[in-house]
């Protein structure tokens, strides 16, 4: 008798499961599985954005992607904004984390200072350092004319066109990996801190010995998460230079989406979404092998 | 004595250190003080310098120019019914997810949960093409549906929601089973109470994630009376940035980054702990 209502039971509470998941799961299949493989069926066409015309043409987008100098350009513009940003923006977070970690009220105005930018949409920010950068207009204008020199004209010239979007990606984006090392910088236990304090150790030694250790999954975390999300970098540069001057700064994003959305492509897209996808795949999995392998 | 002067040398170098961070905070913020100062301008006397954080002579005429146009105003509606929708939709399908995967014991379970957790992995470039011929193909771009379904289902919303429910004491369920009430009475009287913070977190983020969302309703929200604040802003950007005058065009990215500012300044305490939170902590 008791057995037989535990299983029932349990039948109630497997299909009260499926029905609890069903939204979720509906959802997921139709707009986001069904989606993936059909970017695949489509990467294997001659598929054009409107009309009916698609051609199955096998692996043939994906040999053209090969051979296509504009396809590698921009990998390697992206791969070198990854590079840039990267790096600096998880030491600038990390420095002004510990700069601003503390209890005090100031310290939390400086914390949403530094956090608030983060909350502006790419539109936003695109526009404040446009004209931020701007030659004729810009921030930095009277400066140069104080100096007693020509305004440069940031987002037009080849070098520091590229930089100009890494800086304001830095401004833009320094506020979650900051929060991330501040959650773990109020993990590490105070007494780690009072030992160092009766060794009389002084302040770079209790970060280098003490504060860095303590955090290292985080920097990973923090490494990890900013490849993968500078990798899919679209809106600044189509919005502040669109990939421009001479292509220095058309990302693999936005290339895609102007094979598609301009150049109707689609198909050819679709194989570049997916060397995209690979792309990001392997550095993430690289990334976390290599800090699994550091913890040994 | 030698300790005492290290102690003072060590409040010196704090004291350095502030200075110097506050300074940065100050040079951090000049680029927001300079758009606002600029949108509170005249716009003939922006066409002769942009130059002064003070907006002097000052000016409300670009906010006011602004309301009486239909399209900054229409731009926000489309926001804000898509964030709301998106994140009630989130927020549901997130939670009754995340407490079927906590607490349920039912078959498929694990093969289910691993293909929900192979979704991280996918990034939205990976399937905006696809989904971009899906809505045509049903006849939907240019509809707030189109804007909001392709956001629902996220695996993250999901964990953040099972790493809550699993958090909650069994014997909370427990007593409530005893008198018999079912699943579904169990979660919404018991469960979705509790789970009051951490829902306020996850509709933080999928909020502002929403408002400020570009390269899906790029593509599908193609026709102008449907744009939504950050594609209106993009076009002006390549658009007709200087025919309306640069004050103007300063005062719609402020007065359209309003709500998401006013939301952040608010609720600030639950997004900095949501990012603690959505690392796995």
């Amino acid at each position: 008798m008791k057995a037989r209502t535990q299983a029932a039971l349990r039948r109630r509470d497997a299909l009260t499961a499926y029905l609890f998941l069903a939204p979720f799961i509906g959802i997921y299949l139709v707009l986001l599985v069904y989606p993936f493989f059909k970017g695949i069926w489509i990467s294997l066409h001659d598929w054009e954005l409107a009309g009916s015309y698609r051609e199955f043409i096998g692996f043939r987008n994906y040999e053209d992607m090969w051979l296509d100098t504009i396809f590698w350009k921009t990998v390697g513009n992206t791969l070198l904004f990854v590079v840039m940003t990267v790096p600096t923006m998880t030491l600038l977070s990390l420095v002004l984390a510990l700069a601003v970690f503390g209890t005090s009220r100031f310290k939390g105005v400086l914390r949403s200072v530094f956090f608030m930018s983060s909350v502006f949409s790419v539109s936003v920010v695109t526009l404040v350092w446009q004209m931020v950068l701007s030659a004729d207009k810009g921030l930095l204008v009277p400066l140069f004319h104080w100096f007693g020199m020509e305004p440069i004209n940031f987002l037009g010239n080849q070098t520091l066109a590229m930089p100009s979007l890494v800086i304001t990606t830095l401004w833009w984006g320094v506020g979650l990996p900051m929060a991330l090392f501040l959650a773990a910088l109020s993990q590490i236990p105070s007494e780690l801190y009072e030992a160092a304090e009766l060794d009389h150790a002084g302040r770079f030694t209790v970060l280098w010995n003490v504060t860095l250790p303590s955090i290292r999954h985080t920097v990973l975390l923090v490494l990890v998460l900013q490849i993968v999300g500078q990798f899919q970098i679209f809106g600044q540069a189509h919005l502040m230079t669109q990939g421009g001057p001479a292509n220095r700064t058309r990302t693999l994003v936005q290339y895609i989406y102007e094979t598609s959305f301009r150049d109707w492509q689609v198909g050819y897209a679709s194989a570049m979404a997916l060397g995209l996808f690979v792309l990001m795949l392997g550095f993430t999995m690289a990334q976390l092998w290599l800090g699994r392998r550091g913890e040994e | 004595m030698a300790s005492a002067r290290t102690s003072g040398l060590r409040r010196a170098t704090d004291i350095l250190i502030l200075a110097a961070t506050v300074a940065f905070a100050i040079l951090w913020l000049l680029p927001i003080a300079w758009v606002v100062a600029m949108s509170l301008k005249p716009n003939a006397d922006l066409m002769r310098s942009t130059a002064g954080f003070l907006p002097i002579p000052f000016t409300i005429e670009n906010y006011t120019n602004l309301l009486g146009r239909e399209t900054v105003p229409r731009w926000l509606m489309h926001s804000l019914i898509v964030s709301v929708a998106m994140t009630l939709a989130v927020l549901i399908v997130s939670s009754t997810a995340g407490y079927a995967f906590a607490r349920l014991e039912f078959p498929f379970k694990r093969t289910l949960f691993l293909i929900m957790a192979a979704g991280l992995m996918v990034p939205e470039q990976a399937v905006f093409i696809p989904l971009h011929t899906m809505f045509s193909d049903w006849g939907l771009h240019n509809t707030h549906f189109a804007l909001v379904m392709p956001r629902v289902a996220v695996p993250i919303g999901v964990f953040l929601m099972m790493q809550f429910f699993r958090s909650v004491p069994m014997e909370l369920e427990e007593a409530a089973a005893i008198d018999y009430a079912s699943r579904l009475t169990i979660f919404l009287k018991i469960m979705l109470p509790l789970s009051i913070p951490a829902l306020t977190t996850l509709g933080l983020f999928t909020f502002i994630h929403a408002w400020n969302d570009f390269l899906w309703p790029l593509v599908s929200a193609t026709r102008a009376d449907m744009y939504t604040v950050t594609l209106g802003l993009a076009s002006i950007q390549s658009n007709f940035a200087f025919t309306e005058g640069l004050g103007a065009v300063m005062a719609s990215a402020v007065f359209a980054s309003l709500p998401i500012v006013l939301l952040f300044l608010i609720f600030q305490r639950f997004i900095v702990a949501g990012v603690a939170m959505s690392a796995g902590k």
